[in-house]
């Protein structure tokens, strides 16, 4: 079967349009259409990844077309293994955003349609920005992105939601506006060098003088770490995954987050190679930073969904600490962390979510003993968050070993901090396990209900894949290892040798 | 005599009409001074048609004349309007833009 | 070396149970029990086959290996999925299936009673799968996922009551106090990789003698702290007391014959590494020695049953580590006591969950007194563990600790002296309060409240607790006739050349007897000549309210750590509010405060709009002038 990028964006917006066609009345037909969308645009990326060539260092299904010639703008897409495994990321969680938040859109302000259609349009733009070989396209995907999660959080959260909506959108503009201004310079500068172009192969064969790279890099890199987010760029995330709902929280903490650290390998490594060598010391820092001070944070919420943001902040550490090592161990793990990161997340955001709309609250003191009234949920969110700490045997625990150990080789000290994370993580995860699923079952939560079939259903695909991964995690990075290995050697990295073993 | 005389008159002109919008409150009277201050560039203009020799002033001031007129329709026809809905013609009941 | 693909069902079986009777849930109450027994039945059985099979091969081809699966392989970073039996860990697999299968058995019984038995049977399925990877990894990561595993499973099984807080909170400390030595292994495992490039035991074998002693000791070190965290040594003992909270099959088998060994076996298997590195060697002789005291002295002071038999088995895991860590002479030794210690304590734990079983839960042994007489199995088999524990001649114990206090001695000079001697003190003090907990259980007069009825367990408890009392007599004359587990284990370690002896064995088993003579009379003198009081004396020293508090264990890491800890989350929440978001919230009230202030010019009165016109035209054409000129 023959699958293109443009087809696989094309599926989730006409998944919109009928969605669109429908009458307004009729929610339960609303959701069976996204629903089968959302799988057949499952099927398809699966499709695509089977007809990927792993070993293939070049960019595969690339498409390009003319957009304004005149500025030199393409509409430019093609796949390598890591914008591969975050698209699968992306499509996989699709269906089970939109099976597990079935009743998410009721207590919004518009109809459940619309809060379909947007989901569908921030998956098709979600694929976009993973595939676009062309910065200017790149960059429309990844401010256009802002608009359907803005009304998804400021249409359908709870709590102050018009004010977190507003946080993270004009939050995140800023940083476009930085990244727009290097687009511009790269632009211009590539006006001097042979043509206006946007290409991304062709940006990152620029000359350029140090300061100049210098600052067309830190407009990229606060851009994305403002979306990945990275301390102290984090303060929008709690606020908005605490009014988003949780299926809403998956899509921002599991995809749109990966946009900034997806970013990071992507367009700082590779456009400006020698302000990635001056500025790796300073991320190394903030991302460990990000790891501890995120767990601390976590450590002391009391709200049990801006406590998984903060568990978010530390992982996102762990990723940009593993991405800016440059080892192939570090980039790999750091891709592959995204991968179960997003997975981990958002088994910890459904349940989550589904104990707070069984519950009518989500501070987690109001929870108590639920491990005797609904064991299934809360076995499930046991799960979700032994993913987290990651331990051994679940995907997560690769991922972040794999870091560890990569980032150890070249900066020892940074891993042997960031390593005292994972006794924070297994802090801030058994506080909330022990408050809200141990103990005595406290008043209000003697009659909550277990989980449906459909959230069974929605919530067992993430847990079968969290724990194949973690087992078997070699399918992914059999596609990651050579993209990581090229985007590592055009640096001019290599792994350090074994210290001891020199010349034996 | 020398041109530069009626450069001042137009700068006098000018200055009343201006003080003139600023200081009154009567609609009509703004109204008139806004057509001094009109005709003080048109003076300008002229004035300086003469001293350069060129015509470009003098069609300057033709076109000013034009703008003037229109002014003056759509002007009065909404002092008009707002005196008939509010029995006033002063600017500063008017302030309704403000917020 | 020798494939073998039988290997993954020793792990396998036990896994698929724990699976099983998960997800099966409440369908599968009426049968759990029996299928999670079968299952861990079968795998000794396997166990045994490939013991069988491994004597029938010539020393040099004894181990096996199978490859599972490629797990991890990044770069240079290449790691299977790799199972690896040898003589070392045929040892544990038999002593974990062994004790776990008697221990499952009991457990028919013991949880009988327990609404969620099937769900109790489904963690010791996990467990002993956790445990038997642990063992059979045939590298640092591998044992790693197991080394985490054996904590889940610790962590669900502590916590199976954990509708008590208290409870709950036990295994949350077991957890984290865990994950802190298990940062020590992630730590090993990072610098082995960087050092040596690699995580398999055999590659860091064949690497070690490449490398340098200061990468070596890093390694050594990090271990160590591994092994203190899981084998609840000095300085992260303090979770085992509270670990108590767990059924107490659970306290057999997890938090006396298995789990709590594994730092045993880490220092053990990584002998290589701790041969070439004598400084880390030296901190593992120290925190061997310091904790086979402390855990003997909290011991004294336990009222606890339970306490009391889980202080011991801190004392008595300090033996082996104190063993392990005197090099190749002592690495079988620690192998043993470990091994007996797997017998008698397991035994005395049942033999204390059959006590409490006919004393309705009660576990304070105050309130016990002349059971002997309503329970006279457990009587016995507690007795003969107690004797084995003691190291009275032939039980177990005797073989093996003697072993390790002869060691100590010969280890020289000034270092062998002083951990000799902790060893006897050990001895002595480990006498007393097993005596102590002899006489209060067993003897004197009955102190029980109104409604206890004593009495002795069903046959499924008393059974285990009797094949478990035979291994406590017999194990430890089995094991060392003819040198029998040195010679089988000697392939494992380097060779050692002849010790000097300090003091001749004969002296040595002396001095430890006397020494134990001397802690039984003691427990006598102030136990069984006097009545007992049904609750602690409150007028006691200073001293005995110290060891009343575990010597202050938990003060120390909560003053230490704990709130230090909690003051630095609050401290760093708020700041996260006041300064770092505050910052954000700044711009954003800088931005609309100034909108405001600008907002004042709009007036809506046309004349002030026509002279901020005037003004702004003048200061235009003012400043193009200035400009201009």
């Amino acid at each position: 079967m023959n699958i293109s990028l443009t087809l696989l964006m094309a599926l989730p917006l006409i998944g919109a349009a009928v969605l669109a066609a429908l009458p307004k009345s009729n929610a339960l037909l609303a959701k069976q259409v996204a629903l089968a969308s959302t799988i057949l645009v499952a099927l398809a990326t699966i499709a695509i990844a089977v007809g990927f060539e792993r070993d293939n260092t070049n960019l595969q299904y690339v498409e390009s077309h003319q957009w304004i010639p005149s500025f030199g703008i393409n509409y430019a897409v093609g796949l390598d293994g890591i914008s591969l495994v975050l698209i699968l990321m992306t499509t996989l969680l699709a269906p089970i955003v939109v099976l597990a938040g079935w009743n998410e859109s009721q207590s919004g302000r518009w109809s459940t349609k619309t809060f379909y259609i947007l989901i569908l349009i921030l998956e098709m733009m979600a694929v976009g920005v993973f595939a676009a070989t062309d910065v200017f396209l790149f960059y429309v995907f990844f401010e256009a992105m802002l608009v359907p999660v803005y009304f998804l959080i400021g249409g359908y959260g709870t709590g102050e939601r018009s004010a977190a909506a507003v946080k993270f959108l004009l939050y995140s503009l800023f940083g476009g506006l930085l990244m727009l201004a290097s687009i511009i310079g790269l632009y211009v500068l590539s006006g001097a060098q042979g043509g206006h172009t946007f290409d991304t192969q062709a940006l990152s064969h620029l000359q350029m003088s140090s300061t100049t790279q210098n600052l067309l890099f830190l407009g990229f890199f606060i851009a994305f770490a403002i979306k990945a987010p990275l301390w102290p760029f984090h303060t929008w995330l709690p606020d908005a995954a605490d009014s988003a709902t949780s299926g809403t929280s998956v899509l921002l903490l599991g995809v749109l987050d990966k946009v900034g650290t997806f970013g990071m390998i992507r367009y700082c490594l590779t456009l400006f190679p020698d302000a990635t060598k001056t500025f790796t010391p300073t991320i190394i820092v903030l991302s460990v930073i990000s790891i501890i001070y995120g767990a601390f944070l976590a450590i002391g919420q009391k709200d049990i969904k801006r406590l998984i943001a903060f568990t978010s902040i530390s992982h996102f550490g762990f990723i940009t600490m593993g991405i800016f090592a440059m080892t192939t161990q570090g980039h790999s793990g750091a891709t592959l962390y995204m991968f179960n990161h997003g997975f981990s997340t958002a088994a910890l955001f459904l349940v989550a979510g589904w104990m707070i709309s069984r519950r009518g609250s989500s501070t987690i003191a109001d929870f108590g003993g639920l491990q005797r009234v609904t064991p299934v949920m809360a076995w499930s969110f046991f799960f979700a968050g032994m993913s987290s700490l990651a331990l051994p045997g679940l995907s997560s625990f690769v991922s972040e070993f794999l870091v560890l150990v990569g980032t150890y080789t070249r900066y020892p000290v940074a891993a042997v901090i960031a390593t005292f994370g994972i006794v924070l993580a297994a802090l801030y995860i058994l506080i909330p396990v022990q408050r809200a699923l141990h103990g005595p079952t406290t008043p209000g939560n003697e009659n909550l209900s277990d989980l449906t079939l459909r959230e069974k259903v929605a919530i067992a695909p993430v847990i079968a894949v969290i724990l194949f991964l973690g087992f078997y995690p070699s399918p992914l990075l059999k596609v990651i290892n050579p993209a990581a290995t090229h985007v590592i050697s055009q640096l001019g990295f290599s792994d350090p040798a074994p210290t001891q073993l020199g010349g034996k | 005599m020398n041109a530069a005389n009626y450069l001042y008159v137009s700068a006098l002109l000018f200055t009343i009409g201006a003080v003139g919008v600023v200081v009154r409150r009567n609609a009509i009277v703004v109204f008139m001074c806004v057509e001094l201050m009109l005709n003080a560039a048109n003076l300008a203009f002229v004035t300086f048609a003469r001293i350069n020799g060129s015509i470009d002033g003098q069609i300057m001031a033709f076109f000013t004349m034009v703008v003037a007129a229109c002014e003056v329709v759509v002007g009065l026809a909404i002092i008009v309007t707002i005196y008939r809905s509010r029995r006033s013609a002063s600017v500063d009941d008017a302030s309704l833009l403000k917020r | 070396m020798l494939i073998n693909n039988g290997l993954v069902y020793l792990i396998a079986l036990p896994l698929a149970g724990a699976a099983i009777l998960l997800l099966a849930g409440r369908r599968s109450d009426k049968w759990g029990h029996i299928l999670a027994t079968l299952l861990s039945a079968s795998s000794f059985a396997v166990g045994l086959l490939q013991l069988s099979q491994m004597l029938g091969r010539p020393t040099e081809q004894r181990a096996v290996e199978q490859k599972l699966f490629e797990w991890i392989s990044v770069g240079s970073f290449q790691v299977d999925a790799g199972l690896l039996l040898d003589q070392l860990s045929i040892c544990f697999v038999l002593l974990i299936t062994g004790v776990g299968t008697l221990i499952h058995i009991y457990s028919i019984s013991y949880m009988s009673h327990d609404h969620d038995r099937r769900r109790f049977f489904a963690y010791l399925n996990l467990f002993i799968a956790a445990m038997l990877l642990l063992v059979l990894g045939n590298s640092f990561l591998n044992l790693y996922v197991g080394w985490e595993g054996v904590g889940l499973a610790s962590y669900l099984l502590i916590g199976f009551w954990n509708q008590k807080p208290a409870y709950a909170t036990a295994s949350k400390k077991a957890f984290i106090m865990n994950r802190v030595g298990d940062m020590g292994l992630s730590f090993a495992i990072m610098i082995a990789f960087a050092s040596l490039g690699t995580v398999s035991f055999a590659g860091i074998k064949e690497a070690a003698p490449h490398a340098s002693t200061a990468s070596l000791t890093a390694i050594g070190i990090m271990l160590l702290v591994a092994a203190t965290g899981k084998s609840a040594q000095f300085p992260l003992q303090a979770w085992l007391g509270d670990a108590m909270a767990g059924p107490t099959p659970v306290s057999a088998l997890i938090h006396a014959a298995t789990m709590v060994t594994a730092g045993v076996y880490l220092i053990t298997r990584s002998n290589f590494i701790f041969d070439a590195a004598p400084t880390a060697q030296l901190l593992v002789v120290i925190v061997g020695a310091i904790t086979l005291l402390f855990g003997a002295i909290i011991g004294t002071a336990k009222d606890d049953i339970k306490k009391a038999l889980a202080a011991s088995t801190m004392s008595q895991i300090g033996y082996m580590i104190l063993g392990a860590g005197l090099g190749p002479v002592g690495y079988a030794f620690a192998i043993m006591h470990l091994l007996t210690h797997g017998f008698f304590k397991a035994g005395m734990f049942l033999g204390a969950g059959s006590v409490m079983h006919g004393m309705d839960d009660e576990v304070n042994m105050r309130k016990y007194g002349n059971l002997r007489k309503f329970m006279p199995i457990t009587f016995v088999t507690f007795g003969l563990g107690y004797l084995a524990i003691l190291g009275v001649p032939p039980f177990a114990g005797f073989y093996s600790k003697d072993m390790i206090i002869e060691t100590a001695f010969n280890a020289g000079g000034i270092k062998g002296i002083l951990l000799g001697s902790a060893a006897l003190l050990g001895a002595g003090i480990t006498a007393f309060y097993m005596t102590r907990v002899m006489i209060l259980t067993f003897t004197g007069a009955p102190r029980w409240d109104e409604k206890a009825h004593p009495h002795e367990s069903p046959i499924l408890m008393w059974l285990p607790m009797a094949i478990l009392a035979i291994g406590s007599v017999t194990s430890g004359f089995l094991l060392s006739r003819g040198d029998a587990l040195v010679n089988w284990l000697a392939p494992l370690f380097a060779e050692h050349g002849e010790h000097e002896e300090l003091l001749k064995p004969i002296v040595v088993t002396s001095l430890a007897l006397l020494m134990v003579a001397i802690g039984v009379a003691i427990a006598f003198m102030k136990y069984s000549r006097s009545e007992v009081s049904n609750t602690a004396p409150e007028d006691v020293s200073f001293l005995t309210k110290i060891v009343r508090r575990d010597l202050l264990q938990d003060d120390f890491n909560e003053a230490i750590f704990m709130r230090p800890g909690q003051a630095l989350t609050s401290t760093l929440v708020k700041t996260d509010e006041l300064v770092i978001d505050g910052a954000v919230r700044g711009v954003g009230s800088v931005a609309l405060g100034s909108a405001g202030a600008l907002r004042g010019t709009q007036t809506g009165f046309v004349r002030s709009y026509a002279a901020l016109i005037l003004i702004g035209a003048v200061a235009l054409i003012a400043a193009i002038w200035v400009v201009t000129q």
